[in-house]
């Protein structure tokens, strides 16, 4: 069985939010709801400025899952973390808890008046029915179930944002290191999906599954 | 950066288009695709997936949606990288777009602006002109097509009677197709005039004139994809990851494979970030930095000296200029960079072979723009890096079709295809338009007006409050017609509204109103209408992209509100001032282009036929292969293409069973004789190494056989592969082909149209035929010219901007004389440069003010500040400037603060305060527009038609400078003051 995972190649990233615009097209996402944004760090210094593609990373043990209060997300068999709407009481402990930042508010306020939780679903909707218009209203396109990828990750202007099953972007990934002879370290890979070490754990060699 | 995040204000409705859109894509994917998505395509690593296989029987068992879904195949809009897109239609209603992995230009890729196009066909929320307007007592109203059609003719026609037609002026877009852009060429003529221009000249006019003055095509030699067989790239005027963000995924792919990626640069940009090597250069000193770089090729020896004697003349004029001008003290002092970066610039650049340099407006918009791009290719001929694969000028156009325009477009000193004006070219294009020579000749003011370059667009305000009397026509322009172009990409904002108030007519048309129209709403009552264009995803067409590949576009959607298509417009508008029968070529019982039904079944030409017709007579540059079934059929089967070669290794068409094998994809110009030679196009420029009917070519012989004494065509020896003349030759003529004895192996047909001409005006295409089939090059086989005698500096010279932040420096390397007539109209250079230095300007504007691209934005930004999904993403207008400049005047990140220029404009900016840039110089992006010296100008545009995110322009503030040659403005270097708002 596929496990889905994002991996953003900080060498190939220009931040040209391609991505960024592509999710918002394809799921109708209005303004000031960002599920992915690019982030530049050190911008402008010489040899120090990176570019990233943030988003929900669907992270293997998801902080946010465990801290919900009204237990509204829920792991595909793809391993795509998923939320319902009708639960969601709009805590922002999910937001807390994230690493990535990737938890949305469509308002701000206290407790309570944030509205419900928005979120990069990996394009995977939520949990009505597949493809319905009701899906789509509330979490945007279903593409797995055309057997597509995500908007944003087929969309990638350079191919940083890679997005699929994780052997095979791993694969992909590793490919590119062996070419480069360098910075096997990708951001976010070890937090979303290592065994705990934050940003320290590269692809490893595919595993048949 | 965002600098401002407002999540509230004009926020999308979320639910707008889920209107009627159960389950729309199930009909998309098919099986073939999926696989390609879910493998590992090509080198350059796609997205990728293994899904379980059950998901794709869910996909498949979806039962069909209600309505009509169709998929239109088209390309982006936004830059001219040429990125395909499969556009989904239900009903009518662009729903969706998906990527189209088979592309060999873009393989599915997009930036924030090809991610987001969708937003074109979306009604709702839409900031488009929905209908004409016209300015009444300082207000927009509405009126009807035929009232706007009816007054305009009206006024034009009195205009030209009062005035002759050389009082209009024709600003035409390269955002139209090749087929519109051309009938817009045809169309200014007709009307009687050569007062026409477009984007190209603010953009690469220096490039397109000093590269053909070098070797024949003023164009990108190369294609993005040929840089994945490069082995080093030098971006030296170009940020490529915010201005072509796809092209990067060629370069980084090439990096990867160890190709160096070397940037040069006023600012650190997002494309610096990806380089080997990063070098800080002074804007503006560009011939200085890339002759320094020369000097060490020089003094090492590392210049390809065989390749030099073979194909290059006068390089040896230049080593002794280079030698004698450029020492690397010399250049310190004129670009800051120290003599050891660049040795090793030069170092990586010589040992790293074949190489690109790679440019845009960087090089090209400055006051001596015509000298830095022949400098770049003059490094390049040192090198031995051009008329191969890997190596080249990469020269990447802006606009989607700026390339196709440039070519066939509304240029102010070329009928189509770069004929120029000259009496013959008048002949050779009446004969293809099948229009009465004698008639075209008295729709202008004189013969001699009609052989006279027109004015150009980055002075047209000029031409308006200019002295008549030192006008080299009769009289000032009265009226001027934006044809989809935006005003805020021009320089000198000031003059240009002052040369508003004076205008008897403005018409802008347009899908978007754009600052043009609030321009002069703010300082006229009334004079001006509006028309609203369809977009290009409202119409089918061809368009060239950078590397001149020729893509077709199916229309996606039927034109929106009462916008009309461009080519409807010109058909209608010809039709009230009298020559629409002469637009289509109607006389003696034939006519040349047929008239279809088009919006609401009104008459329009048809898109094909003038294809047709341009391939009948655009012989000089080979858009005479590209027939609208071949493009077609490229378009249907994207994936024969090769990634690194574009070429097809095999394949037929299943629609039409065209036998694809060989062609390169889009058939990159010169795609030489008819379509039925089946010429493949070429990929890459004047690169010897193939069969000429193989893509191959030579230098061309534009320039005569000798200058001086000394042979300008190629030595003994070199010639495309397979030729049967081995040496260098002249271009082709019926008397040549006669010496040779091939003359027999035309045609009878042929022959009888060949008599008398030569490979640009024989239409029969017979004379490159013959030539080709001895592998022979129809426009001869010439040396480069490394000196390019006829312009002003024939070795590039470095001359100071007309600002310089350094006097010491203006007296050294000074800028031309004052020229009393180019472009039919005086031209200052030492006088404003002298003045500067007298007023002292460099202390009261002690930084350097440069201007570029973002990556959400595009040119003007009227269209793109328009669409909420990339409007989101940068909601001001900013100022980039260095954490010293801005402690030093007490301004903080995000803060507003006032930019003043010489000019005597205020810009109200946020401050993005970074190391981008160095102390000594500021950086605004220039594709805002909507503010005017701190005042939001929306009380101006029609109502509901202003841009979601408006800023001000930073042209407003932009000054005096124009290139000798070409009338290229000065917008990258100029001088500035910065202050705490």
């Amino acid at each position: 069985m596929a496990r889905m995972k994002f991996l953003c190649d900080a060498e190939r990233c220009i931040e040209c939010n391609g991505c960024v615009t592509a999710c918002k097209q394809e799921n109708e996402v209005p303004w000031g709801v960002n599920r992915r944004r690019v982030v530049t760090i050190n911008d402008g210094v010489v040899g120090a400025e990176k570019s990233i593609s943030v988003a929900c990373m669907h992270c293997s043990d998801a902080p946010c899952m465990a801290v919900c209060p009204v237990d509204c997300f829920y792991k595909t068999e793809d391993g795509v973390v998923l939320h319902d709407k009708d639960l969601c009481i709009g805590c922002g402990y999910c937001f807390y808890a994230c690493p990535f930042g990737a938890p949305q508010f469509p308002q701000a306020g206290a407790f309570g008046l944030r509205g419900k939780m928005d979120k990069c679903t990996f394009c995977a909707g939520g949990p009505e029915t597949d493809r319905s218009e009701a899906e789509f209203t509330k979490y945007g396109r279903n593409r797995l179930a055309e057997g597509k990828l995500p908007a944003c990750a087929e969309m990638c202007s350079t191919k940083a944002l890679l997005g699929g099953d994780g052997d095979v972007i791993a694969d992909i990934y590793r490919e590119r290191v062996l070419r480069r002879g360098k910075g096997s370290e990708v951001w976010g890979w070890g937090t979303a999906y290592g065994p705990g070490r934050p940003g320290a754990t590269p692809p490893q060699p595919a595993r048949k599954s | 950066m965002l600098l401002t995040r407002k999540a509230s204000g004009q926020a999308v409705a979320q639910s707008r288009l889920a209107r009627g859109l159960s389950g729309a894509l199930a009909k998309t994917m098919d099986r073939r695709s999926f696989l390609k998505r879910s493998g590992v395509t090509l080198g350059a690593g796609a997205v990728a997936s293994q899904l379980p296989f059950s998901m794709i029987g869910t996909a498949e068992a979806q039962s069909a949606p209600d309505g009509k879904v169709e998929v239109k195949r088209t390309v982006c809009t936004h830059c001219s990288v040429g990125c395909a897109i499969d556009a989904v239609v239900q009903n009518g209603v662009w729903v969706r777009q998906e990527p189209v992995f088979d592309s060999p230009i873009n393989l599915g890729a997009h930036c924030a602006k090809g991610a987001s196009i969708r937003e074109h066909g979306i009604a709702h929320d839409s900031h488009r002109l929905k209908y004409p307007m016209k300015l009444e007592g300082g207000k927009w109203k509405r009126v009807s097509w035929d009232q706007a059609y009816d007054e305009i003719a009206q006024k034009l026609l009195q205009i030209k009677k009062e005035s002759t037609a050389d009082a209009t002026f024709w600003i035409g877009s390269s955002k139209h197709n090749n087929e519109q852009s051309y009938l817009m060429c045809k169309w200014v003529r007709l009307f009687g005039t050569n007062n026409t221009d477009h984007q190209a000249r603010i953009c690469h006019s220096t490039t397109v004139s000093g590269i053909a003055n070098t070797w024949g095509y003023g164009a990108m030699t190369n294609s993005y994809n040929d840089e994945q067989n490069s082995k080093c790239m030098l971006f030296f005027g170009s940020n490529a990851a915010e201005a072509h963000p796809v092209s990067m995924l060629h370069t980084l792919h090439a990096k990867e494979n160890g190709a160096k990626v070397i940037v040069a640069d006023p600012r650190f940009t997002r494309t610096a970030a990806k380089a080997d090597k990063y070098v800080r250069v002074r804007s503006g000193t560009d011939v200085a930095f890339l002759f320094g770089l020369l000097y060490h090729v020089f003094k090492n020896g590392w210049e390809d000296k065989k390749y030099i004697h073979d194909r290059v003349y006068g390089m040896d004029k230049v080593k002794a200029e280079v030698m004698e001008k450029y020492t690397p003290a010399a250049v310190e002092a004129v670009t800051g960079v120290p003599e050891a970066e660049m040795y090793e610039v030069a170092k990586m650049l010589a040992e790293n072979r074949p190489g690109f340099i790679i440019w845009a407006m960087g090089q090209t918009q400055h006051s001596n723009g015509n000298a830095i791009v022949r400098a770049s290719a003059v490094l390049m001929l040192a090198l031995g890096n051009v008329g191969r694969s890997g190596g080249g000028c990469n020269i990447y156009r802006g606009h989607d079709n700026v390339q196709g325009a440039t070519d066939l477009g509304p240029n102010p000193d070329s009928l189509p295809a770069y004929y120029g004006l000259a009496p013959g070219s008048f002949a050779h294009w009446a004969r293809v338009w099948n229009v009465d020579l004698d008639w075209l000749k008295k729709q202008y003011a004189s013969e001699a007006m009609m052989a006279k370059p027109g004015i150009t667009v980055s002075r047209w305000h000029d031409a308006v409050l200019e002295n008549p009397d030192h006008l080299d026509q009769e009289g000032r322009i009265r009226a001027v017609i934006y044809w989809g172009h935006a005003p805020n990409s021009q320089s000198r904002g000031l003059d240009m509204v002052e040369a508003m108030k004076k205008l008897d007519l403005l018409v802008v048309v347009d899908p978007y109103p754009s600052a043009t129209a609030a321009m002069f709403a703010m300082v006229r009552k009334d004079g001006a209408y509006l028309l609203p264009a369809a977009t290009q995803l409202e119409c089918p067409g061809s368009v060239t992209a950078s590397n001149r590949s020729l893509q077709w576009r199916e229309k996606v959607i039927e034109p929106m509100f009462e916008s009309r298509t461009d080519h409807m417009i010109m058909y209608q508008l010809a039709q009230k001032l009298g020559f629409a029968d002469q637009l289509i070529g109607k006389k003696d019982g034939k006519q040349s282009i047929k008239l279809v039904k088009g919006k609401g079944g009104m008459d329009e030409p048809d898109i094909e036929d003038i294809t047709r017709e341009f391939n009948r007579g655009s012989w000089t540059i080979g858009y005479t292969g590209q027939s609208p079934e071949r493009m077609q059929a490229h378009m249907r089967n994207m994936h024969v293409f090769d990634v690194k070669t574009l070429r097809a290794k095999g394949g037929k068409d299943a629609k039409t069973g065209y036998d694809l094998t060989g062609d390169y994809f889009g058939m990159p110009w010169p795609c030489y004789g008819t379509a039925a030679i089946k010429h493949p196009g070429s990929p890459n420029l004047y690169d010897t190494t193939r069969h000429m009917m193989d893509g191959g070519n030579c230098f061309r012989a534009n320039f005569g056989i000798e200058k001086d004494g000394v042979n300008l065509l190629a030595e003994d020896g070199v010639a495309s592969k397979g030729s049967d003349i081995t040496t260098g030759y002249p271009e082709f003529d019926h008397v040549l082909l006669k010496k040779l004895g091939w003359w027999d192996e035309l045609t009878d047909e042929e022959k009888k149209e060949a008599e008398g001409k030569n490979w640009k005006t024989d239409l029969s295409g017979g004379i490159q035929r013959v030539s080709m089939k001895h592998g022979c090059s129809p426009f001869g086989n010439a040396k480069a010219r490394a000196v390019v005698w006829n312009f002003p500096d024939g070795v590039p010279l470095h001359r100071e901007p007309i600002y310089s932040p350094k006097p010491e420096l203006v007296a050294k390397w000074p800028t031309h004389d004052d020229q009393k007539n180019r472009w039919r109209m005086p031209v200052l250079f030492k006088t404003v440069q002298q003045k500067a230095v007298a007023d002292k300007a460099h202390e009261k504007f002690p930084l350097i003010l440069t201007s570029g691209r973002i990556v959400e934005y595009e040119g003007g930004g009227d269209e793109t500040r328009s669409n909420p999904w990339l409007a989101e993403l940068q909601q001001d207008c900013y100022i980039e400037i260095n954490p010293k400049t801005a402690a030093d005047r007490g301004v903080r990140h995000g803060e507003f603060v006032w930019v003043s220029t010489p000019s005597g404009a205020r810009l109200k900016v946020k401050a993005k305060v970074t190391e981008g840039v160095g102390p000594d110089t500021c950086f605004i992006p220039f594709h805002f527009a909507g503010w005017w010296q701190g005042q939001d100008m929306l009380p101006y545009y029609p109502e509901g038609a202003a841009p979601i995110v408006r800023g001000e322009a930073v042209n407003t503030a932009t000054t005096y400078g124009y290139d000798i040659v070409t009338m290229m403005q000065e917008t990258k270097t100029t001088i500035c003051q910065v202050a705490k708002a």
